[in-house]
């Protein structure tokens, strides 16, 4: 790995050499918040920002996205056979991604590409992506990082890790992509490594918040599920699934036909598990009929049965969005403290 | 690159009505590239996502037999929007079938085995490709019993087979129905834990159930296994849930860490019994 210096004026110069081979993705502000947007020729990043109000997941992993093309006409050759979409992504860089989001496309990752099955569509997006990340040096109030084995200057998951400093950035080359693609920026004046770390160490201060999973794995996961708290934690809960949206590492879906006279696409959607029609049954049965219900399977997902299936850790970066966003204070913190602290 | 959620086309070759209700229908299928047949290699027990195009896809049991050359066949409740459809269609009409999805009976650990299989209802269409395996590999077993029941014989599916099976013997068949006011009928009349109560082999080491059927008849029969002491490693269920990339990764089918689709949906009774109650 190597370290690098990017002044100003020429990252200003090699988002515009960048354009040629990539096509960029940054922190834009609309409003009070920033979204990640493609960005146009000449646009640059916005930089000056907490975090994006929505994960960056959706670059790799769209809302919606076609999986298949059809037609329904028998007049025509191949009706009624699905044509997959094409998986020919074109090379991609997000520029200015928290560490946070980053590791979240790690956590995705177990689950789209896995020994038995690889989701083509999540895999060739997820490889045509370079990540350029922005380390973070003031945390919100509800970031908690640090004790998810990330940290606001993680590298995990990550091409090049920014640093910013006065009159541009210390840049952290970590993959052959990222190598691949500051070389295209032309930025290769050397970096000074201590100056990174010695803000790594002032930013891992900042974050002051923490969320205890320490005895998680020792726990069953019946006496969990069983445990007597949840409707008092579901209690406010509005079902809104702003949680599961807002989440960058929260991966269901669902599949859907869309047709329009004789043609059609097979779509998949983002889904939610706050959703009674997410395990609604054809017999009319539900596994999950009530509210509770819902929001025991989300906590137990990211908190036990991820740690369980993967033993890597909880299904959550720290990037606090959850908490911000709630309109209910619903807070993983708590539910997580609780479930850590449960004696059957 | 190979796309897990594609499906074969297939040609609908045949549809029979099955239940004098009429909503249960067989469909059977012939691939339309011959060489899918093979790629689309299977185990009694296992599901695929019937993908009709323009609605969708539904997750079904396959009711055909590895030992059944040249098609594939399903058994489909007429009950939401995608089977709706599919019972309106015809043979010869053109749709998908992804797959073999899901693991299967545990075919290894029940060869040399006494097998009873204990079915209701419609549940009965991967117990019907189980016992088509076991009758095309009959020295492999021991003992294989069959218990299996409908509310009345009409409803009773595949019955020229279930009949066929009684009167060939080399599976000791114990059809039944709820009740009936048919003064031929020469089976049984009782529910199936009744039954099941009358007819199961005494549990031992080498005895495995298989248990497929309606809720309220797998609540009844359980207690019937207790008492003739099955042991909960011995007694194989098999689940449903709502389903839609029947490949584990769509989030949906979950109970605990295991997906049903994936991990399942064969699981044994003391799996089960450490997984949270879902």
């Amino acid at each position: 790995m190597k370290v690098i210096k990017i002044d100003q004026k020429d990252w200003d110069e090699g988002l515009g050499k960048l354009y040629d081979e990539f096509r960029l993705f940054g922190p834009v502000k609309n409003g009070d918040i920033h979204q990640f947007q493609p960005l146009t020729k000449g646009e640059l990043p916005d930089l000056n920002f907490s975090n994006t109000r929505l994960s960056v997941k959706s670059a790799v992993y769209p809302q919606s996205q076609v999986m298949f093309e059809y037609n329904l006409d028998e007049k025509q050759e191949g009706h009624h056979i699905m044509k997959p979409a094409s998986f020919d992504y074109p090379a991609r860089a997000l520029l200015g991604v928290r560490p946070c989001d980053a590791a979240g496309f790690l956590i995705a990752k177990k689950n789209f590409d896995n020994p038995d099955y690889r989701d083509p569509y999540w895999c060739e997006s997820y490889e045509k992506t370079t990540l350029v990340g922005l380390a973070c040096d003031s945390p919100s109030t509800n970031c908690f990082c640090t004790s998810v084995e990330l940290g606001p200057y993680s590298e995990q998951g990550l091409d090049v890790l920014l640093v910013a400093v006065d009159g541009g950035f210390q840049a952290k080359v970590i993959t052959e992509k990222g190598e691949a693609l500051v070389t295209k920026a032309g930025w290769d004046k050397n970096g000074d490594e201590k100056v990174i770390e010695h803000q790594r160490e002032k930013a891992e201060k900042r974050v002051n918040s923490a969320i205890e999973t320490d005895k998680l794995a020792e726990k069953s996961s019946k006496d969990l599920f069983d445990a007597p708290f949840w409707e008092d934690m579901a209690f406010a809960c509005l079902n809104c699934g702003t949680c599961t949206y807002s989440c960058p590492t929260c991966w269901c879906f669902d599949i859907q036909d869309e047709n329009q006279e004789d043609q059609g696409i097979r779509m998949r959607n983002w889904d939610s598990c706050m959703s009674p029609l997410f395990t609604l049954e054809g017999s009319g049965h539900n596994p999950r009929p009530l509210k509770f219900h819902r929001v025991r399977q989300r906590f137990m997902h990211k908190l036990k049965y991820y740690l369980d299936k993967y033993e890597d850790g909880i299904m959550c970066v720290g990037c606090g969005r959850c908490i911000n966003l709630c309109p209910v204070n619903i807070d993983i913190r708590k539910i997580s403290s609780k479930m850590n602290n449960y004696q059957p | 690159m190979l796309n897990p959620y594609e499906p074969y086309p297939v040609r609908i070759d045949e549809i029979i009505t099955e239940t004098e209700d009429r909503v249960l229908k067989t469909f059977k299928f012939v691939f339309l590239n011959p060489e899918d047949e093979e790629k689309f290699s299977y185990k009694a027990g296992q599901f695929a996502e019937l993908s009709v195009t323009g609605q969708g896809e539904i997750p079904i049991g396959i009711a055909s037999s590895p030992t059944e050359k040249g098609f594939i066949k399903f058994t489909v409740n007429k009950t939401g929007k995608v089977t709706n459809y599919l019972h309106q269609m015809k043979e010869g009409d053109i749709m998908g079938v992804r797959g073999p999805l899901g693991n299967s009976y545990p075919w290894e650990t029940l060869e040399g085995k006494n097998v009873v299989i204990i079915g209701g209802g419609f549940a009965f269409t991967t117990l019907r490709s189980s016992i088509v395996h076991m009758l095309a590999n009959r020295d492999k077993f021991k003992e294989i019993h069959v218990i299996y029941g409908a509310r009345s014989p009409g409803l009773l599916l595949y019955r020229e087979e279930l009949m066929a099976w009684e009167a060939e013997g080399d599976i000791k068949m114990h059809i039944t129905v709820d009740a009936t006011d048919d003064p031929d009928w020469k089976y049984n009349v009782g529910f199936v834990p009744t039954i099941t109560e009358e007819k199961a082999p005494p549990a031992d080491d080498d005895t495995y159930a298989i248990v497929c059927g309606p809720p309220v008849m797998i609540r009844f029969t359980q207690p019937v296994l207790d008492n003739l002491g099955y042991a909960h490693d011995h007694i194989i269920n098999s689940l449903e849930k709502r389903m839609k990339c029947g490949i584990g990764i769509c989030g949906r089918c979950n109970i605990g860490d295991q997906f049903v689709c994936k991990d399942g949906p064969v699981f044994t009774l003391e799996q089960l019994n450490s997984m949270p109650g879902e």
